[in-house]
């Protein structure tokens, strides 16, 4: 974990200074601190959706819908120092969850837009109890035994909706009914505008969550158990209850994450969760910039943009047509493959990191212009 | 000033920006939408954009990543012979892997950001089941599904989508009524694709032999490629005669893995997967495996070089699709394109949308096909029936007669009607 070390210690200054204990005037402006960048990010996010085509509406949304999981994910490996190679399948867990609530109230006839609230709530309780099970089991493994638990998870778990294809519908899948925007926004309220209304939401409400976890006491714990176990066990902390508690708070906004793209897509089958997912996962959260939640941001947008980016640049390529499908096929992994090197190379903070040095930078020459 | 004091008038300033833009946009959304009405997406007085998802990568891929671009070719060829109705047809293909979930991204590419004026062709029957509500919701014309699931003929729920294939069931009961009349007494099993394909075509099995008629059924999913356990089991129960509703991959990997096993029943195997070239290159070395393979088709063999379609086609493969090796698909791919033009033009030179589902619901359509096309008001599959085929020698021919049925209880029927010649320039005319 040379990148989370290498990462931290900028981070590890703002926190120690806005946490402070015995500083109520300090702790009392981070939650306001958050909520006001919460509240000024959806308003943006509003007018964005009006603005914006409804395909970059419903890519935007399919951003928020990862940026859910990135993020739950960046805390467990950047600020809890656990890897998880399973978080495609915590996703999945909560897909389903939606698909069988929202086809169970369809089947019973019980229409209503608030029922969606339900399944995500259903979707977020049955990822933490999976979730719960394979954080007991990860708090007691290490290193390379923790990520080959995760990744037996991420194999198992597709595999499953195969398996019992009487319940899951194999490979094809399950619909996932969802009710069309309401009336009161008018008859021809895009529905992609919608969408991107609902994912934003959540994921906004959850980024809150995470950021005042993280500024919180629990959050000094995650760090202390990662930095150095034995040190937290001393200052009196269990360590084995505070990684299951992260292990159990990433899982639930994976649970979310899955749940909202199924939302989105209005289907689950496992073919989107599969072990590509979960990799893809990880390193959307190294390049963005482990252990931060703006570095989760940029991680989403890439695990959106990259697909269509190497189909444009096929595109533009004039190839042979079957060795521009094969470079189609493959040009993704390849691409996020060379950018994960070069980032670990040039930018070992991730794209976030990269961001707030050049911020620096830039503030330090206007200081020194200044004087 | 306090820190605290900034940052508060900064993030007022900040909002308010933010709530004029919105104000803006709202209103401006409002003026655009209400200007662009009346206009059809994806049509222009020089263009028609038509877009499809296909498999040119993933399991699905041998073979059938050859169907868009023989689509493609034959549009290149109607659009140098002055398009339809003075409109050049403009195909992009989308690559979905056969993956469930990249079809959902792509159709949506497809309809909100290239706003394509129709979905033609979309391949799968897991993939493009994902998008049925997705197209109706945006008044989509879906036309021509490359599947024969019985989902398309739903003119009820999904008015917009019209089937391509024979129904699977319609193929389960043409497949088994010849094994019930040519092989007696043998024991039948059946391996399908775990979904509507595989069940859809188990269906009509059982309608000529019952419930009860097929000894062992298993079933695959094409994220696994052993299919050791299922051929097995079929050698384990004696099989004589294995059905087959498997794409082209997994008929080679079926009997491939029964060579292996030393299992050798008779295979008869679905329309979409019985394609000899396919198989072969599969197959490599081992392709006289498929010798006495049964298959069903239902348009003109590619070998059939006195057929004037396979001229054509062959013609048209060799000036617009780089000479590509002609197989199956390639036919596929050009009798779909020539279904396509005989709908625009049939919908006539206002194109729209209600006006393309229209003049395909009336149907009479007639084409390389050697039965006929189903098309009605309340019938959207495609079409009715299909002829057997066998591999005799290394090279797949017809063999007895064409058949049609329906995807009840009815009867097996004989169809005798010889199929149309081709136009002399190879371009539908309009009515």
């Amino acid at each position: 974990m040379s990148a989370t070390s290498a990462a931290t210690p900028p981070q590890e200054r703002t926190t120690a200074a806005a946490g402070r204990p015995g500083d109520p005037h300090r702790r009392g402006s981070t939650l306001l601190r958050h909520l006001a960048v919460v509240v000024v990010a959806g308003l943006l996010l509003l007018g964005v959706s009006y603005v914006v085509e409804p395909f970059r509406n419903f890519q935007l949304a399919t951003v928020a819908a990862y940026l859910c999981a990135t993020a739950g994910l960046t805390v467990l490996t950047g600020l809890n120092g656990q890897l998880s190679l399973g978080h495609g399948a915590l996703m999945a867990t909560g897909a389903y969850t939606v698909a069988f609530c929202q086809n169970a109230f369809y089947d019973r006839g019980v229409t209503g837009g608030s029922l969606l609230l339900v399944s995500l709530a259903a979707a977020i309780v049955a990822t933490v109890a999976v979730g719960a099970v394979v954080g007991v089991a990860a708090a007691r493994l290490r290193g390379p035994y923790l990520a080959g638990v995760t990744l037996a998870v991420a194999v198992v778990v597709p595999a499953l909706t195969v398996t019992f294809d009487g319940v899951f519908n194999g490979e094809q899948g399950l619909s996932v009914p969802v009710e069309p925007p309401p009336l009161a926004l008018g008859a021809y309220f895009p529905y992609e505008r919608w969408q991107l209304w609902i994912a934003g939401a959540a994921t906004l409400l959850t980024l809150l969550l995470l950021a005042n976890l993280v500024r919180s006491r629990y959050g000094r714990t995650f760090r202390a158990v990662r930095d150095d176990e034995v040190a937290a066990r001393l200052a009196g902390i269990h360590v084995a209850r505070t990684q299951v508690l992260a292990f159990v708070v990433s899982a639930a906004t994976a649970g979310l994450g899955g749940a909202l793209l199924a939302v989105l897509a209005q289907s689950v089958s496992p073919g989107a969760f599969g072990l590509t997912l979960s990799l893809f996962l990880l390193m959307a959260v190294v390049i963005g910039g482990l252990g931060r939640l703006a570095g989760a941001f940029w991680g989403a947008v890439l695990l959106v943009a990259l697909p269509d980016l190497s189909h444009s640049v096929t595109e533009q390529l004039t190839l042979s047509a079957a060795a521009a499908q094969r470079l189609e096929g493959n040009l993704p992994l390849a691409i996020f493959g060379i950018t994960l090197v070069v980032v670990m190379l040039v930018a070992p903070g991730g794209v976030q990191g990269l961001l707030s040095r050049l911020g620096r930078a830039l503030l330090a020459r206007l200081r020194a212009g200044r004087s | 000033m306090s820190p605290m004091h900034r940052t508060a008038r900064r993030g007022l300033a900040i909002a308010s920006t933010i709530v004029l833009l919105i104000a803006t946009a709202a209103c401006g959304d409002d003026g655009g939408s209400g200007s662009s009405r009346g206009n059809v997406p994806g049509v222009t007085d020089t263009e028609i954009l038509v877009g499809t998802h296909m498999p040119l990568t993933g399991p699905a891929a041998a073979g059938y990543s050859k169907i868009a671009p023989a689509t493609k070719a034959y549009f290149d060829y109607v659009n140098a012979n002055g398009g339809v109705h003075g409109r050049k047809i403009n195909y992009k293909i989308m690559d979905d892997g056969y993956n469930p979930a990249n079809t959902q991204q792509v159709v949506r590419q497809l309809v909100l950001q290239d706003k394509v004026f129709a979905i033609l062709n979309g391949l799968g029957t897991p993939t493009h089941t994902g998008v049925l509500d997705f197209l109706k919701t945006n008044r989509v014309p879906d036309l021509f599904v490359a599947s024969g699931s019985r989902s398309w003929d739903q003119p009820e729920k999904y008015p917009g989508t019209f089937g391509f294939n024979p129904d699977y069931t319609v193929e389960g009961k043409i497949l088994a009524q010849h094994v019930k009349t040519a092989m007696p007494g043998r024991k039948v099993c059946f391996l399908g694709q775990d979904d509507d394909f595989g069940r859809d075509s188990l269906a009509g099995v059982e309608k000529i032999f019952g419930a009860d008629g097929v000894a062992v059924k298993q079933t695959y999913v094409t994220s696994n490629t052993n299919v050791a356990p299922q051929i097995g089991a079929f050698k384990a129960a004696g099989c004589q005669v294995v059905v087959l509703a498997t794409v082209p991959g997994f008929t080679a990997l079926s009997i491939g893995t029964a060579a292996r096993l030393g299992f050798k029943p008779q295979w008869v195997v679905s329309n979409v997967g019985a394609d000899h070239p396919t198989l072969s290159k599969q197959l490599g070395e081992a392709a006289p495996l498929l010798e006495g393979m049964i298959g069903g088709n239902y348009l003109p063999m590619q070998n059939d070089t006195a057929n004037p379609w396979i001229q054509l086609f062959t013609r048209i493969n060799k000036e617009h699709n780089g000479n590509a090796e002609f197989d199956g698909n390639t036919v596929y791919g050009m009798s779909v394109g020539y279904l396509f033009v005989q709908a625009l033009l049939a919908a006539g030179k206002d194109l729209t949308r209600e006006g393309l589902l229209e003049a395909v619901g009336k149907g009479g359509f007639q084409g390389p096909g050697l039965v006929p096309l189903r098309f009605s008001a309340d019938d959207h599959s495609g079409y009715g029936g299909e002829r057997l085929t066998r591999v005799s020698g290394g090279v797949q021919s017809y063999f007895g007669p064409a058949y049609e049925t329906d995807e009840a209880d009815g009867a097996v029927n004989e169809y005798t009607v010889t199929p149309v010649q081709p136009p002399a320039n190879g371009v539908p005319t309009g009515n």
